[in-house]
């Protein structure tokens, strides 16, 4: 069975860095420079302080699924979720490269960058 | 500012349509607003505020005001948070007749999804490139089921709901819709029928989701002054509440919606608790969807809503918390695939007494609407309003 093909992420003046460190393999975490806390989606505001001032750490690339659904009405399937990564955030993504039934909450899960539609490298999980 | 009291809904009006090939937008929202003001005893004349939202063509109340000929406007809100707009348009709306802006209110609602042929459930969503959120979501197929159903995974995950629970809102539903002429799903359905048909984005099934359906509808909120002149029974606004969800920077909870924070608000203003409501317009885009909201509007505990709804606890006549005598979103109606204002409506007519003989609720005092925009998988917008008869 062919997987889903990711549809090319629209990519603007905010996330174009975000984008150009994935297709480099490196998932870059938003991080509050004035709290120190992570966020996610990525964005130059920090939505803790209103501020400008957000840096951006490595992910480990590690995490667990918080919920997930399998989208069986559609061909081919595909797996939607949100990982719970190690730093403590909480991110969208699919789940590839694995037997959807065999995916559960809770389930640890690595990073594995998939390529999309016009070359484009977007973050996805696979079971660890 | 209270407006507990200040304000009253004179006039419903539910197109009857549920798939209009013959009838543009524009249309259908011109025949609600039509049926409306002839059940109020009202014309466009006497219209001095109109709302409307997303699902309105064109520049919104710029448009729908000029196709109408309402040329007595001086108050509008196009507020749009997706289904639940129509609920807060009552908040808003009382709000406004309080202030003094207006003294009728006309709200409208329209769509064609069906004939369109829109994938409503199953095709991802795209709110556009700019919305900052579209390029870190879209990418991975987020449709209105799959949202949903993760919501649903992570609440049976936390709380051990199952899928048959889920199943009895459904079969509430259609115990209700088999006296609605007008519903599109009339059969009475049993658990093993929910959780036996097609499995669309697990855990959800066919079932479990609403109708698709095109259609409309309106209501006129008026000040008391034009109330009291009136023949019609009008139904008083006694409190609202309005709040966003999200999911809050990464700190992701989908087991609970913003009815957490709306609720509370109406039940403050007017003065009530959820033991005293009679009738709840709950909404229904999926059975899950009434799961969390009935426990966040605090009918039962959070994680118990499962066993709360199991057994026909919201079916009219057996259960403690009627809901949805219409069919509801589930069963009967959810035009432009937005249920909110028809939320309003069958709350009205229960505070009448004019639903349907078999699932009247006896003496219905207080009645409570809610509304769920958005989705229960990201981002929503949660309304509340309480409503009362005349006299409440």
């Amino acid at each position: 069975m062919s997987a889903r093909k990711i549809p090319a992420p629209p990519t603007n003046v905010e996330n174009e860095d975000f984008w150009a460190a994935c297709n480099e393999g490196r998932l870059m975490l938003p991080r509050c420079g004035d709290t120190g806390k992570f966020f996610w989606y990525p964005r130059k505001i920090s939505p803790f302080t209103l501020s400008g001032n957000v840096e951006t750490v490595e992910a480990a690339g590690t995490g667990e699924i918080y919920t997930y659904s399998v989208m069986r009405r559609s061909d081919p399937q595909y797996a939607i979720g949100y990982v719970r990564l190690d730093e403590g955030i909480t991110m969208m993504t699919n789940f590839v490269d694995c037997d959807f039934d065999s995916l559960a909450v809770g389930m640890k899960v690595r990073l594995v960058f998939v390529e999309a539609e016009g070359g484009q490298k977007v973050p996805c999980f696979t079971p660890a | 500012m209270h407006t507990r009291g200040k304000a009253f809904i004179a006039g419903i009006s539910e197109h009857p349509t549920r798939k209009a090939v013959d009838t543009s937008v524009a249309q259908l929202h011109a025949e609600s607003a039509r049926g409306a003001l002839d059940d109020a005893g009202l014309s466009i004349e006497d219209v001095d505020a109109y709302y409307c939202a997303g699902d309105a063509p064109g520049l919104g109340p710029l448009s729908m005001v000029e196709y109408m000929g309402l040329r007595n406007v001086r108050h509008m809100d196009a507020t749009d948070v997706g289904g639940s707009s129509y609920v807060l348009h009552v908040g808003h709306a009382a709000q406004a007749i309080a202030a003094g802006k207006c003294k009728v209110a006309l709200i409208t609602l329209a769509g064609r999804p069906r004939s369109e042929g829109m994938a409503t459930g199953t095709a991802p969503r795209n709110y556009g490139d700019a919305s900052p959120d579209v390029p870190f979501e879209f990418i991975y197929g987020p449709t209105v089921v799959n949202m949903y159903g993760m919501a649903a995974r992570r609440h049976m995950h936390e709380f051990g709901t199952t899928s048959e629970q889920l199943a009895w809102i459904k079969v509430a539903a259609s115990h209700h819709a088999q006296h609605n002429e007008h519903a599109m799903l009339r059969n009475v359905v049993t658990v093993d029928d929910v959780v036996n048909s097609p499995m669309i984005s697990d855990p959800l099934h066919r079932l479990d989701c609403c109708v698709i359906s095109d259609g409309g509808g309106a209501f006129v909120v008026v000040a008391p002054e034009v109330a009291a002149s009136l023949k019609r029974d009008c139904v008083k606004v006694l409190g609202c509440g309005e709040a966003p969800k999200n999911l809050m920077s990464g700190q992701v909870d989908l087991t609970y919606t913003g009815a957490r924070w709306s609720g509370p608000q109406a039940f403050e203003e007017a003065g009530v608790a959820p033991g005293d409501i009679d009738y709840a317009s709950i909404y229904d885009s999926f059975t899950i969807t009434v799961l969390e909201t009935i426990e966040d509007l605090g009918f039962c505990e959070k994680g118990k809503g499962g066993a709360f709804v199991s057994d026909g606890n919201l079916i009219a006549g057996t259960g403690k918390l009627p809901f949805n005598t219409d069919g509801g979103g589930l069963c009967n109606n959810h035009p432009m695939n937005r249920g909110g204002l028809t939320k309003v409506l069958e709350a009205v007519r229960q505070l009448r007494d004019e639903a349907h003989p078999a699932v009247q609720v006896k003496d219905c005092q207080l009645a409570l609407a809610h509304g769920t925009g958005g989705s229960l998988g990201t981002r929503m917008g949660s309304s509340t309003t309480i409503l009362g008869r005349a006299d409440a």
